[in-house]
């Protein structure tokens, strides 16, 4: 390993780039158990740590923070050295991230099962972990920011920008949100009485998806894409007015996740405002990486990895127009507490956030390793279309079964009583858990076609070495 | 000064910010350095094809 500032650390990245895959397979895995639990609840023996309550925040745990974690953690430090011309600030600091992060997985992997929760959604870990996971993300932040202050062009590039904002954001969130009174060394209590905790856990519960899950792979696309097309992004202007615009506007969507509670209304209308204003900037942004293919369409006919990266665009632009629908009170009054919510988020995080992290790592990692492409592009080819079918039938199956719950529940007889139990909305919605299920089989089926192809990659490396560093012209 | 007032005013001024923001990224002086921005995810291997002419 070459450490001296003449070479890119691509050590760390290597490492997060392989874990992307693991953790993928891991919690996909999960997911796709849980789904398998809701048709047949007696799958599992009655264990409490195998119980569907239990093992649905290991599944979110481990998707988002680990899968959707380690590819950004990868992309971030790729890119940063990169477009600065610089090695990674304090390599020690680096790998402190890297195995710091890898803790804070195991740890939630174990607590969670046992039942040690905050109840938090998204933020479920106890306060020990909550303090190590500030640690390790301020470590971040020192490793970011010091390689953008030591960078040897003037300007910063604008995949930096989102990648920057979602360091910073992700950092204030998790910490006023994690505030707690430590009561033992497995239980904390939330610093915030009733409404007002409900409002700061939306308002981070929100955020994580418009930082951590949007803004931050956006920085990823925003390098990527134009990597892999071959040409700049379609409009740069257009990407510095909607980054403004997004991080601005996204602060304040966090109400409508309490529509119809105890929320003052004037606090739930704000969070619909503002939730149907994200449209604009949302769309910026995927108008922004689809039209970077102008005059180039046809490279979609060959290269699979850009059509994972302009499909994950696609439901990208779909999700962010069914969010802002899913805000108006009206049809949230149809859509909440339904399966639909579930369908939406899925669109988000399987459509997009998987699909560009996928892509990226086709992108990504045969270069880590001296090569000039994966092992297969037929294998590419293949888990694209598994991945693009097992997605579609898991949004379209949780959008009916959302709708009909939604209707079944509402639903009154002439005098005024409910016309169906709820237990009759369970049982109408069993054929669509099973295209779920079936959906997320496929997905996960796919996360082991790629890690066949990354290790058949990886045993034909050419070099592990680290890359030289380009000076600027 | 009423807070109606003041929260109109705060409304005014982030427009103002917002217009100001389409107006800078739009202007012409601008467009050399984002054409040149534009380009900086290509400047990555000596021996890429996709560098150009600007590039090392």
């Amino acid at each position: 390993m070459n450490t001296t500032a003449t070479h890119y650390n691509d050590k760390v990245v290597r490492q997060f780039a392989i874990m992307t895959v693991v953790w993928g397979i891991v919690g996909m895995l999960v997911g796709v158990l849980i789904a398998a639990q809701l048709l047949w609840p007696d799958l599992l023996p009655a264990w409490s740590f195998l119980s569907y309550g239990r093992l649905r925040p290991l599944h979110t745990n481990a998707v988002i923070f680990a899968f959707g974690g380690s590819a950004l953690f990868a992309t971030s430090y790729y890119i940063v050295q990169r477009t600065c011309h610089t090695r990674l600030f304090a390599d020690k600091l680096a790998a402190f991230t890297f195995w710091g992060w890898q803790l804070i997985i195991l740890l939630a992997a174990v607590t969670l099962p046992l039942g040690i929760t905050s109840g938090k959604e998204y933020a479920e870990l106890e306060w020990p972990i909550d303090l190590l996971i500030a640690v390790v993300w301020v470590a971040y932040a020192v490793v970011f920011f010091g390689t953008i202050a030591l960078r040897k062009v003037k300007h910063i590039y604008v995949a930096n920008w989102f990648f920057a904002a979602y360091i910073i954001t992700i950092a204030v969130l998790h910490i006023t949100n994690s505030l707690a009174v430590p009561v033992t060394l497995t239980k904390g209590y939330s610093l915030y009485p009733g409404v007002v905790d409900a409002m700061v856990q939306w308002w981070y519960g929100h955020n994580a998806v418009g930082f951590f899950l949007t803004a931050a792979f956006l920085g990823m696309m925003y390098y990527f894409i134009p990597k892999q097309a071959g040409r700049p992004v379609y409009s740069y202007r257009l990407s510095v007015v909607h980054f403004w615009a997004l991080i601005s506007i996204y602060m304040w969507a966090g109400p409508h996740h309490l529509h119809y509670t105890t929320l003052p209304d004037w606090a739930q209308s704000l969070g619909m405002v503002f939730s149907l204003i994200l449209l604009a900037p949302s769309w910026g942004g995927m108008i922004n990486g689809i039209m970077t293919l102008s005059g180039a369409w046809h490279k979609l006919r060959t290269d699979p990895i850009l059509k994972f990266m302009i499909v994950s665009l696609s439901f990208y632009g779909m999700s962010t127009f069914e969010g802002p629908m899913m805000s108006i009170k009206t049809v949230n009054a149809l859509s909440h507490y339904t399966d639909w919510t579930i369908g939406h988020v899925h669109s988000g995080a399987l459509g997009w956030v998987a699909m560009i992290s996928i892509g990226t790592m086709y992108a990504l990692i045969p270069k880590l390793y001296g090569r000039t492409e994966m092992y297969s592009t037929k294998l590419i080819d293949v888990h694209f279309w598994t991945t693009t079918i097992g997605v579609v039938l898991y949004i379209t199956s949780m959008w009916i079964a959302g709708v009909m719950q939604g209707l079944m529940w509402r639903a009154t007889n002439a005098d005024g009583t409910l016309t169906y139990a709820f237990i009759e909305s369970i049982k109408s919605t069993y054929p669509y858990y099973g295209v779920r299920l079936l959906g997320g089989v496929l997905v996960l089926g796919g996360m082991f076609i790629i890690a066949y192809n990354v290790w058949k990659t990886i045993a034909g490396r050419t070099t592990t070495a680290d890359a030289p560093v380009v000076q600027p012209a | 000064m009423d807070i109606g007032t003041v929260r109109g005013l705060i409304t005014l001024l982030l427009m103002l910010a917002f217009i100001g923001l389409v107006v800078w990224a739009y202007s012409k002086r601008r467009k050399a350095d984002f054409d040149e921005m534009a380009q900086m995810p290509f400047r990555e291997y000596p021996t890429d094809k996709d560098q150009g002419s600007k590039t090392p």
